[in-house]
Order: structure tokens, then sequence, then C-alpha cells
């Protein structure tokens, strides 16, 4: 972990030396409405956020408030029924190529038949990377997740925490420019979670890469964005779209200690008591941080 | 000692009844029951002789070329009508007719369409093994897991790269219950394509023994066709092992946890 003093995400400079747009990620006016036979359901509104090249921020919100829903629309799994999602520019149909997504099922979203080392090295192979680059990415995906030592076990011989590992050392192996993230704890123990959780905001700053974290745990969220983006009940909309004015070097005791990451926590508590009594922000839009 | 202990599990029962049989023969004169000397005696004499190359090998041959291209129509069939929604829907109602056809009234129909000959047998096994192959395949396609084929498209496994990486590994363990079955199938429908109308086969062997009341030859004969059962299940269980060590593996922890 670098020393980063400056506390605003806008000091921050992606490692890469090539000139980044202003814009990594942009969901304009995403709106979502599933057709079933009991009738529309509108799950997404109209969300419109910006994600800038190198930023960690997480999306919370009520449970069914469509975050899900969202996240598949940005992957390109799913098309949305209004609005249009922009990757570096350009508008997303299916999965782009500079997307990573991990997702909140571990033991469904690796390949079972498969050992560790060949869930991480798939999606390489499966685009042509030569085997000597394709050993190297793995190597070090395998060690910046602390999975060095098992490339020979198969998943479901791992604990949940060491599954979500793999899949996200799969992730970094595929050297996306924005990494998903949908729920990636909810199902490990407390412990584990706090581990992982680290070792994202060290991934995430080796790498420069844009995070979209999606939780719903609030403390979670606020420990680990530089930005959080708080999601009305559905249908959905941005409640608030808040800076996380926390010190870049976090630690699970002191980070959380500090008075200012109980402001911060209660405020977000806030929205989301507000959230879902229903409250919607005055303009549907965002204030955008 | 672990070896010795499966052996003797494996073989217990055999001998039992082996023993139980030659009991019950010892000084009995029914003709149309041998003692179990006299049937290994004529065993030995039947069947390790000529008869071993002109009719035990064509038809383990016919049984093989019925059952491999009974297999590979069931899965290549399986995967495109399991992934391709149209089709499917298209293909299910009739496929419904042919199956319910017992295969043993295709070999009237099919001795007349492409006369006596080896392909008519083996038409006949494919006809009965493709079914438990094809339907077991197509459900297995279906039932690809939604977040498994989410993440693989994800990272643009699409295409062949999604057949091969996702859904015929996803799908095997069905694959391999439908292949099961098949086995067996085939084996009687080898049997059965020989007894109508042939001049060579196990099936035609055995039916010629009777009809000659050589009858010890003819319980040699069924001898042969269970062996031949025997061998076949342990080479399905081999593969099986191999080709599904990941999904009893996975099971064991399931049931474990």
């Amino acid at each position: 972990m670098q020393p980063d003093p400056t506390p605003a995400p806008a000091g921050k400079t992606p490692p890469s030396g090539k000139t980044l747009p202003e814009v990594m990620l942009s969901v304009r006016g995403v709106k979502k409405v599933y057709q079933t036979d009991g009738g529309d359901i509108e799950a997404v509104r109209n969300l419109t956020f910006d994600l800038r090249p190198g930023e960690l921020a997480c999306l919370v919100g009520p449970s069914g408030s469509g975050k899900t829903t969202l996240l598949k629309c940005i992957s390109g799994l799913m098309a949305p029924t209004a609005g249009e999602v922009l990757l570096d520019g350009k508008r997303v149909s299916g999965p782009p190529k500079k997307m990573a997504v991990v997702f909140q099922e571990y033991g469904r979203s690796l390949f079972p038949w498969m050992r560790v080392r060949e869930n991480v090295e798939l999606p390489l192979k499966n685009q042509g990377v030569p085997k000597a680059e394709r050993d190297t990415l793995v190597d070090e995906a395998l060690e910046a997740v602390g999975l060095s030592h098992v490339p020979r076990s198969y998943p479901w011989q791992l604990s949940g925490g060491m599954q979500q590992r793999v899949a996200i050392a799969r992730a970094i192996a595929y050297q996306p420019e924005v990494l998903l993230m949908d729920e990636p704890f909810a199902a490990v123990d407390a412990q584990t979670r706090a581990d992982l959780e680290d070792l994202i905001r060290v991934v995430w700053k080796k790498l420069g890469v844009t995070v979209l974290f999606v939780t719903h745990d609030i403390d979670e969220s606020v420990y680990l964005g530089e930005r959080v983006i708080i999601l009305s009940s559905s249908p959905t909309v941005v409640q608030e779209d808040i800076v996380i004015d926390l010190p870049d070097e976090r630690d699970q005791l002191n980070t959380r200690a500090l008075p200012r990451f109980t402001e911060l926590r209660h405020h977000v508590y806030e929205q989301i008591q507000l959230a879902k009594k229903g409250h919607r922000p005055a303009a549907a839009g965002s204030t955008t941080a | 000692m672990k070896a010795l202990k499966t052996l003797g599990y494996v073989l217990a029962l055999p001998v039992l009844l082996v023993l139980l049989w030659w009991a019950s023969t010892l000084g009995a004169v029914n003709f149309f029951v041998p003692t179990p000397a006299a049937l290994v005696g004529k065993f030995g004499e039947v069947w390790f002789g000529p008869r071993f190359f002109t009719d035990v090998l064509p038809s383990i041959a016919r049984l093989l070329v019925g059952v491999v291209a009974a297999i590979a129509i069931g899965v290549v069939g399986g995967v495109l009508i399991g992934s391709v929604k149209w089709l499917r829907a298209l293909l299910e109602p009739t496929l419904e007719f042919f199956r319910a056809i017992p295969p043993p009234v295709l070999v009237p129909v099919l001795i007349l369409l492409m006369g006596i000959t080896d392909s008519m047998k083996v038409a006949v096994i494919i006809s009965g093994c493709v079914w438990p192959v094809l339907l077991n395949t197509i459900e297995g396609v279906r039932a690809v897991d939604g977040v498994l084929s989410d993440s693989a498209h994800t990272y643009g496994i699409d295409g062949w790269a999604r057949v091969r990486y996702l859904v015929l590994p996803s799908a095997s363990p069905q694959i391999m219950a439908g292949v099961r079955q098949s086995l067996s199938l085939g084996l009687i429908l080898m049997v059965i394509s020989e007894m109508f109308a042939s001049s060579s086969g196990l099936g035609f062997t055995i039916v010629q023994f009777q009809r000659s009341f050589a009858i010890p030859e003819m319980w040699s004969g069924i001898v042969v066709l269970g062996l031949l059962g025997v061998a076949m299940s342990f080479i399905f269980q081999w593969a099986e092992r191999h080709i599904l060590r990941w999904y009893h593996g996975q099971k064991e922890v399931e049931n474990a946890a």
C-alpha cells in the first residue's frame, strides 16, 4: 500500500501511464422493467451516475432496490429497458472485454470441474493469450489473493472465503479496466469478510482499476469506498451520492474507530432508513460529488 | 489386503450361486439344466474356437459401433436441442413419438429397407440407445447453472468455447447416466437384431443351439452375454470415475457439510 494522504478521490492518479478519459463508466438514465405474467415490474426507474477511472465506488441500497438488476445492465448481461451504459465512451450491448464481474455466489461462479489454476486461466486461454504470458498473469493473480499454495485444488475443496479469492484472482488475471462486484462477501463469515475487504483495497490500489462494489452492508460501503452511491427503494433512483473523506490508508481497527467513520456510517444509515420508508430525493437525479 | 477384501466381496455371491447350482444338479437328470462341469466344458469348446471370430467378435463390434454412434448422435443432438429454444419447441413432440416406438419392432422394417446387413443391426442398436443419451443430454444442457453461465458470458466464453468448457462438463453427470442406460439397452438390442434374421453373432448362435437341442451350448452362450455385460459395466465405471471425479468429490463435500 503506498501512502496517499490526499483524502478526496480527485487527487488520485491511476498508475498506468496512458491518458485516461474523464469518465470510465457512465450510467445514463437506466431503467429496467421486467415483463411478467402478473404485469410489469419496474425494478429500476432512472439511474444516472458516472465513475471516473480508478475510482472505487460502493453502491448501497435497501434489499430489493434493484442492485443486482443494475449490475446486470452494466455488465451487459441484460439490456436496459431505457437509457444506456457507456464504458470508456462506448455503449455496452454485451459483456465488454474490459470488464470483469465477481458474483456473490462463489460456489456457483467457479467451474467445479476445473482446478483453481485452470479456473483463473480459462478466460485468458479463451482470448488466445500466449501460454507464457498467461502463466505469469495467473501466478501474479494467485499471489495477489494469497492462494499460491493451492493451484491444484478444486474450488469445492476450499472454504467459501478462499473460493471467493479464486473468483477475485480470475477477475484480476483478466486485467479489466472496470471490476464489478455484486455483494461478493455477503455469503462469507465476518472475519473472512474483513480480510477480503482489505484485499479489495490492496488490489484496487495496485491495479488502478475502476471498481463498482455493490453491497447491502452500510459499514462495508463506508469502509471500502471513496464514494458511496445510495439507492432508493424500488423503483430505484439515486437517493444520494456522497464522498467518503476518510484517510486513504484504511485499517479495520483504526478506520472504523474514527469519529468521521461513525458520522458517515450514521448518515448512510439514515438515508437507507429514509429510502426504506419510501422517501425519494426531490429531484430524481443525483447530487454528484 | 484391501484389494483382497474387495475381490472377496466381488466373488462371494457368484461362488455361492455356482455352489448352489452344483448341489442342486447333483444326480439330477433334467436334460434342460446342465451341471456346472458340463457347462464349463462346453463353454471352452464352443467359444474359444473359430466361433470367437465368426460370432463373438462381430457381435461385439456391432455393439461397439452402435453404442458409440448412439452416444455421439445423442450428445451432439442433445446439446443442439438443449441450447436452441425454437429447435426444442419444434422437435420435442416428434421426439416423444419416436421414443415411444419399441426398437425391436423396427427390426422387420429395417430388414426390408436395409437388407440383412451389419448396418441394419447397428441401426437397430442406435435406434434404441440414442434416446437415453439424447434426452439426458437435453436435460443436462438445460440445467446449466445461471450464475455459472453469466460468469462464462462476462468473460467472453461463448460459442464453441462455451460448449467445451461449460455446457459439456456441466451436463456430463446426466450424459453419463444416459450412457449407462444405453449400454444395457445396447446389449439387448444386439441380441435381438441377430435373432430375427442373421447368419452370425451371439443372438443367432444361441437360437441355433436352442433349436438343435444343444442345451449346454445354449446356456454357455447366455453366460457369454452375462460376462459381456459385466465387462461393459466395469469399463463404464472406470470411465465414469475419471470423467466425473469432480462431481463425486463435490457431492461428497456437500454431503459432509
